[in-house]
């Protein structure tokens, strides 16, 4: 008897079949994890299991009885409850508000919640989740608010709980509580589907994996008879090389050098990047590490003129960069793969075509007289379509909106790549992408390694750990380590990111 | 694209005909016995004989200008409400070279009086422009003040200035300020008796025409309009690129003050003896330019006929007067038509689920 099973489940979108006959069958008291790449289907399956989705075929069993969820409000009644990978919390409330938020507890139709206290005390003792109560989500850390949407999970005594990528906002310390939490939850006789696409997470805590690929159940494995080497090709469906050959090369000139950068915010004031000061030299990458939201995001800004820096001088292959505009830092040899590609890196109603020439639209080779030349355009575009093997519809007409992600990412790569910079700025680089893609990228990045400099900002250790040359740990706007990724291990990286250890206080940094 | 073409066409068909039928319900409601003859008139009015085409045209020319305004606009990522103000200011300054610069010969005062319109209008959508740029105030607020200030001011300019205290508006231009008819009186005419009565369809409408199919040029041929489609895309990304954002705002809302400000004369030389109002009051047409420009799929091209279509209405429409219908009914039954058609986005949306395309991308 299983406590959830999907039998057979199709769901279609116009032009393709998100789901496949997928089976999914999660016993009562497992951790049953899913794996598959971004586009693999898990997201349709979570969400036709939620009742977001009707599937035109299958059908939904809890407990051998044929249930129908046709709504979020269905799935909770049913017991299904979820953690969502972008948390849905409301930051101005307290942890209290926020569990009771949908489910109030009123006293003559005010709200009352003394008792609804007492239980919630009570749920995040008995499972060593432990919030304050009273405290403002936004004043606790991602990690608490993880225990947060948990605690509102067993408050409304959901049985099976769903976790949609659980690990990718935490520190590796975090990532071990929670790993620990979801073992107490299942003592506790809750059953858990864990959605993720790292494997050693899954070889940590789950039982047994369901594998998805391209909307097709490609099986269900046991975790521990199961290597890791097999379920990552059941997930991509071929060998994929999980360790990064990286040829050793010589330090070349200084491509950048920042000295005393800070960055105030205009809104709060607090000094956001406060005093910073690095090198990155020629054929070598530079990691900056880091919890989402330490100030890299704003120093990449302010290096690459997205953004105004208060104090500081940046030198890229010698010219002071520190006031110029974005334009000549660009033609300067700057090259910038974004944080947010939808945001900065393409503009998604332009073709392929004319994404691939954002910043090189004015050079002669692309307008004459001020027209475009359109033949140019178009020739560029087949050029580096070829050369950076990006998979689109119509070629270089094709509409960068209705492109994947990968190939978006891969435009992106190929216009930075191509104008060969000095200095190659890439901001999570693969964020989002499934793991053919992310070797692929992080090939070309070492191959940029060649032209120049790269200052890699990344979220993913494991990224930080393979590609890197040198690694900055960043906390709180400011660099606390400066360390060899082939000397340091995780657990040390994980204190440094979450501030626990620092070494370097602002010294010129070698 | 092909298939995005034909389906903005059926799009639009669609949206026209439903807009159509409701427009009657309306008129049905108010006098079901009048109610088709004069719908029928409406829609049938224009193409009764040429003169009433060419007042299509006529009065298509001063829209198609202002929607093509509010096209421009839109696609570089604005959004130009201040049609009405760069139009009438346009006008204004039309119709004063027109009286005063009576020292010009008739030709020359004619090119003076449009580009000294176009000139106008850039002014007065630099106001806008700039405080967005520069102040990053939003600018359908800056755009709807200027539209009041610029009211205002012509107002207690016209009184000052060139003013024909009888008819409480502008001075009358004379006949030679007035754009030429070049031979359109001979085609757009009906027999009227022993001769004929012409529409005053004059070289207005080509300029119109030539305006839209230039707009479309830059947009979609040069370098300029890759920066300003890029803005308005994308501003992160086009910042991203390097591209003078705040520059590139001001000179969009300056292109489109002259190209409303060209609408402003083209209407007030069209020899119908036209004259500015004192009195302040709001040029229509501004806002009818947002209508046509949606209308039209905000695509310069599609302007030009959206611009037509809605003259149609208008020039039909009053027609329905003599069946007893006010003009305020009138005027409830083209917006309720016009207000249907700016649904064409809606539509075409869906007709794309309900025919899907092949998946692009992968």
């Amino acid at each position: 008897m299983y406590i959830i099973e999907m039998r057979n489940i199709t769901k279609e979108f116009p032009g393709i079949i998100a789901n496949d006959d997928i089976t999914l069958q999660l016993k009562k008291g497992e951790i049953h994890a899913l794996l598959g790449e971004n586009g693999a289907g898990k997201s349709t399956l979570m969400s036709v299991l939620f009742g977001l989705y009707t599937p035109e075929k299958g059908e939904i069993l809890k407990n051998d009885e044929k249930i129908k969820i046709s709504g979020p409000n269905d799935a909770t009644r049913y017991g299904i409850g979820m953690v969502h990978q972008h948390f849905k919390l409301v930051h101005n409330f307290t942890v209290l508000e926020n569990i009771l938020l949908g489910v109030e507890t009123t006293k003559f139709g005010l709200l009352s919640m003394v008792e609804a206290r007492a239980r919630v005390v009570e749920l995040s003792k008995k499972y060593g989740l432990s919030v304050d109560p009273d405290a403002l989500i936004s004043n606790i850390t991602v990690g608490m608010q993880q225990r947060v949407e948990i605690l509102k999970m067993l408050y409304r005594e959901n049985e099976i709980l769903i976790f949609d990528e659980p690990t990718a906002v935490l520190t590796p310390q975090e990532i071990d509580e929670l790993m620990k939490i979801m073992k107490d939850l299942i003592t506790e006789g809750k059953s858990i589907l864990f959605i993720t696409h790292k494997l050693d997470e899954i070889k940590r805590v789950a039982d047994r994996c369901t594998v998805l690929r391209k909307g097709k159940l490609i099986g269900t494995v046991d975790v521990k008879t199961t290597e890791v080497e097999t379920m990552s090709e059941m997930m991509v469906g071929r060998k994929v090389n999980l360790i990064i050959d990286k040829p050793e090369v010589k330090l070349g000139e200084v491509a950048l050098e920042v000295t005393n950068l800070t960055v105030k915010d205009k809104i709060t004031g607090k000094n956001v990047v406060n005093n910073v000061s690095f090198k990155v030299h020629e054929r070598e990458i530079v990691c900056i590490a880091g919890i989402d939201g330490n100030g890299q995001s704003e120093l990449v800004y302010a290096i690459t003129g997205l953004m105004p820096s208060t104090n500081g001088v940046m030198v890229m292959n010698g010219v002071d960069i520190s006031n110029l505009s974005i334009r000549k830092r660009c033609l300067a040899g700057m090259g910038h793969i974004p944080e947010d590609r939808h945001k900065h890196g393409l503009v998604l109603d332009y073709n392929l075509a004319y994404n691939l020439i954002l910043q090189s639209y004015f050079s002669p080779q692309f307008q004459k007289y001020d027209f475009l030349r359109f033949n140019e355009i178009y020739k560029n575009s087949d050029m580096l379509i070829e050369r950076y093997d990006i998979r689109s519809g119509q070629g270089g007409r094709t509409p960068a909106r209705s492109m994947s992600g990968g190939n978006q990412q891969k435009t992106i790569l190929a216009r930075e790549l191509s104008r060969e910079p000095k200095l190659l700025v890439a901001v999570q680089p693969t964020r989002g992408l499934d793991v053919g893609a992310i070797e692929y990228i992080h090939k070309q990045l070492i191959i940029e390694r060649a032209y120049g400099g790269v200052l890699l900002v990344s979220l993913e250790l494991d990224e930080v750990m393979n590609v890197s040359d040198r690694i900055l740990v960043m906390y709180e706007g400011e660099i606390v380590a400066d360390v060899d990724p082939k000397k340091v291990t995780y657990t040390e990286l994980g204190l440094y990111m979450s501030g626990a250890k620092r070494d370097v206080v602002n010294e010129e940094l070698a | 694209m092909k298939r995005d073409s034909i389906l903005s066409l059926i799009s639009t068909l669609i949206v026209i005909i439903v807009g159509l039928l409701i427009g009657l319900i309306v008129l049905l409601a108010s006098d079901s016995n009048q109610a088709f003859p004069a719908f029928w008139t409406m829609i049938s009015f224009g193409l009764r004989n040429m003169r009433n085409v060419g007042d299509v045209l006529l009065g298509a020319t001063p829209i198609i200008l202002t929607g093509l305004s509010v096209t421009f606009a839109f696609k570089t990522g604005l959004f130009n409400i201040g049609a009405a103000g760069q139009f009438a200011f346009g006008g204004y300054t039309a119709i004063y070279i027109g009286v005063q610069f009576l020292f010009l010969p008739p030709p020359l005062r004619i090119i003076c009086s449009i580009l000294g319109a176009a000139l106008a209008g850039a002014v007065w959508g630099a106001i806008p422009g700039l405080l967005k740029a520069y102040r990053n105030v939003h600018e359908v607020i800056t755009s709807i003040m200027t539209n009041y200030i610029g009211m205002y001011l012509l107002s207690y300019t016209i009184q000052n200035t060139i003013f024909d205290i009888n008819r409480t508006t502008t001075t009358r231009m004379p006949d030679d300020s007035n754009l030429p008819s070049l031979g359109l009186n001979y085609i757009f005419r009906e027999p009227l008796g022993e001769g004929y009565r012409a529409s005053a369809v004059n070289l207005g409408i080509f300029i119109a025409i030539f305006l839209a199919i230039l707009v479309y040029i830059i947009l979609d041929k040069t370098k300029f309009g890759y920066e300003l489609k890029a803005c308005g895309f994308n501003k992160d990304a086009a910042k991203y690129a390097g591209i003078n954002q705040n520059r590139n705002i001001v000179f969009s809302m300056m292109i489109c003050g002259a190209i409303a400000g060209i609408g402003g004369a083209l209407i007030y030389m069209n020899g119908t003896g036209l004259s500015m109002t004192a009195l302040p009051l709001l040029a229509m047409e501004g806002f009818t330019g947002i209508s046509v420009a949606f209308l039209g799929l905000t695509n310069p091209i599609g302007v030009i006929f959206s611009g037509i279509f809605v003259s149609y209405l208008f020039l039909g429409g009053a027609r329905m007067q003599p069946f007893g219908f006010s003009l305020e009914l009138v005027n409830i039954v083209v917006a309720v038509i016009i207000y249907f058609c700016a649904f064409v986005l809606v539509v075409k949306t869906n007709i794309g689920k309900i025919f899907p395309k092949s998946r692009e991308g992968e």
